[in-house]
């Protein structure tokens, strides 16, 4: 059977039998893989900390026919021992990793672009670069754009007619015009709507200039959109701590 | 596959955590074979066992009376709270015998992808214990993975600002483990809850 090695970040782990543990991960050439890692929960286990998740790690597979089998593992960035170290930060990092895999739904299909979109934000996240909300924001946006959901943020999701347009609906989409606004459709602040511009545009300088109360819309029209798409809650997202400075006074 | 009573123990066996439907099958053989005396006193205890244990409704620890028997002995320290995910964690603790305070059991830890948030663990009971002043410090001894860390680090925070002292287990190198199998993660760690064994400087 035929043993690889790739670079991965773990996404979540599960507890297998009485020691082990199935880890998901996300690689940066073979997509989404499960391996089992035997022994791991001993804590003579040579794994250690290694692959909790948040980690990025070079990881070394054996192939198998059902799960594949952790054979080595080396730490490349403890992303998880950071991030737990702010609660902020690490819920926002938690919701990446549950979004991404959640996104990814098959195993073994590259995901080459989502593994490069979630290193860069766990990245941002620990290097404190600018607020874990809008970090994570920017990150479910865009991941939404590489899945094929990108929203329109200026022009109208319907006629294409140049915004900036006053409605917007998920179910569409994105921003609407007044032509072809439907029943339903809410009206966010224009400097709501440019934010989400801003933050799938990467225009940093604009978004950490936002006001608490505009990234509050932002982040609920974010997460509406993602659910619309997943057709699921993505659990951990409620649980994210908003800092002081990003939620309404 | 069996058939009737035994394959329905077989199934509800199957569904206890870390058994296997092999297991549960070696299991509920086992106990068709065993001598009439066996399923008996486990059905007893099996019935009784919702009914007579409870949780302590101080600290939280599996307990048969209201309080359990940490809470109540006069002889334990009430200036220290040390604060564990389970039950199980405050018999691993005990079993050590280098602590005299008292325990809170929070039932868990924080885990927003398994939905569970600071608000559905004992968090609320902890604060509420530290009201009338007795208590100097708190030690949180949350399990050392990612969760147990999360926790401890939202602990800190909201218990910080009421004038309690809070600590951290020192986590870190396996004892009697070699140091260079040990991870990166726990060899930071070790090295940043180091504690000073000589002080430099004049004496
Ligand atoms: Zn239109
Ligand atoms: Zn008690």
């Amino acid at each position: 059977m035929p043993t690889y090695r790739d670079q991965a970040i773990v996404l979540h782990t599960n507890k297998l039998g009485e020691a082990d543990r199935i880890i998901t991960m996300l690689t940066r050439n073979h997509g989404k893989v499960r391996a089992v890692a035997k022994g791991i929960r001993k804590s003579t286990s040579r794994f250690g900390a290694r692959l909790e998740p948040l980690n990025l790690v070079d990881v070394q597979l054996h192939q198998g026919r059902n799960l594949d089998t952790v054979t080595g593992v080396e730490t490349v960035a403890a992303f998880s021992a950071q991030a737990s170290q702010d609660y902020s930060i690490w819920t926002a990092g938690l919701a990446m990793a549950e979004t991404t895999d959640r996104i990814i739904s098959a195993d073994h299909e590259p995901a080459n672009a989502q593994f490069l979109l979630f290193y860069g934000g766990l990245k941002a996240l620990v290097e404190e670069a600018h607020s874990p909300g809008l970090i994570l924001d920017s990150f479910l946006i865009r991941s939404m754009s590489i899945a094929g959901w990108a929203a329109s943020f200026d022009r109208c999701a319907k006629c294409d007619a140049t915004g900036p347009h006053r409605w917007f609906s998920v179910t569409s989409g994105g921003a609407l015009c007044s032509e072809c606004k439907i029943p339903g459709s809410v009206t966010p602040a224009p400097e709501t709507i440019s934010l989400l511009g801003a933050l799938l545009a990467g225009d940093w300088a604009s978004a950490d200039l936002s006001l608490d109360k505009y990234r509050k819309e932002a982040s609920g029209i974010v997460a509406a959109h993602l659910q619309w798409h997943l057709e699921r809650e993505v659990r951990s997202l409620k649980h994210v701590e908003r800092r002081k400075d990003e939620t309404v006074g | 596959m069996y058939e009737g009573i035994l394959q329905d123990l077989i199934d509800e066996l199957g569904k206890l955590p870390g058994v296997g439907p092999k297991m549960a099958q070696r299991i509920a053989v086992h106990i068709l074979q065993s001598d009439p005396e066996t399923p008996k006193k486990l059905a007893e205890l099996l019935l009784i066992l919702q009914d007579r244990v409870n949780f302590c409704e101080m600290c939280g620890t599996v307990s048969e009376e209201a309080q359990c028997r940490i809470c109540r002995d006069p002889r334990r320290d009430v200036s220290q709270i040390c604060v564990v995910e389970e039950s199980k964690d405050v018999i691993a603790i005990e079993r050590s015998r280098e602590f005299n305070g008292r325990y809170h059991v929070l039932g868990g830890s924080i885990n927003p992808s398994q939905d569970i948030g600071p608000g559905q663990l004992r968090i609320k009971e902890l604060i509420t214990r530290l009201q009338d002043g007795a208590v100097q410090e708190v030690i949180i001894a949350t399990d050392p993975d990612m969760e147990g860390e999360a926790t401890s680090t939202y602990l800190a925070r909201h218990l910080g600002p009421l004038g309690v002292t809070v600590s951290r287990i020192a986590t870190g190198l396996q004892m009697g483990g070699d140091l260079e199998y040990a991870d990166e993660v726990t060899i930071g760690r070790a090295l940043s809850g180091r504690r000073i064994i000589s002080q430099g400087g004049i004496s």
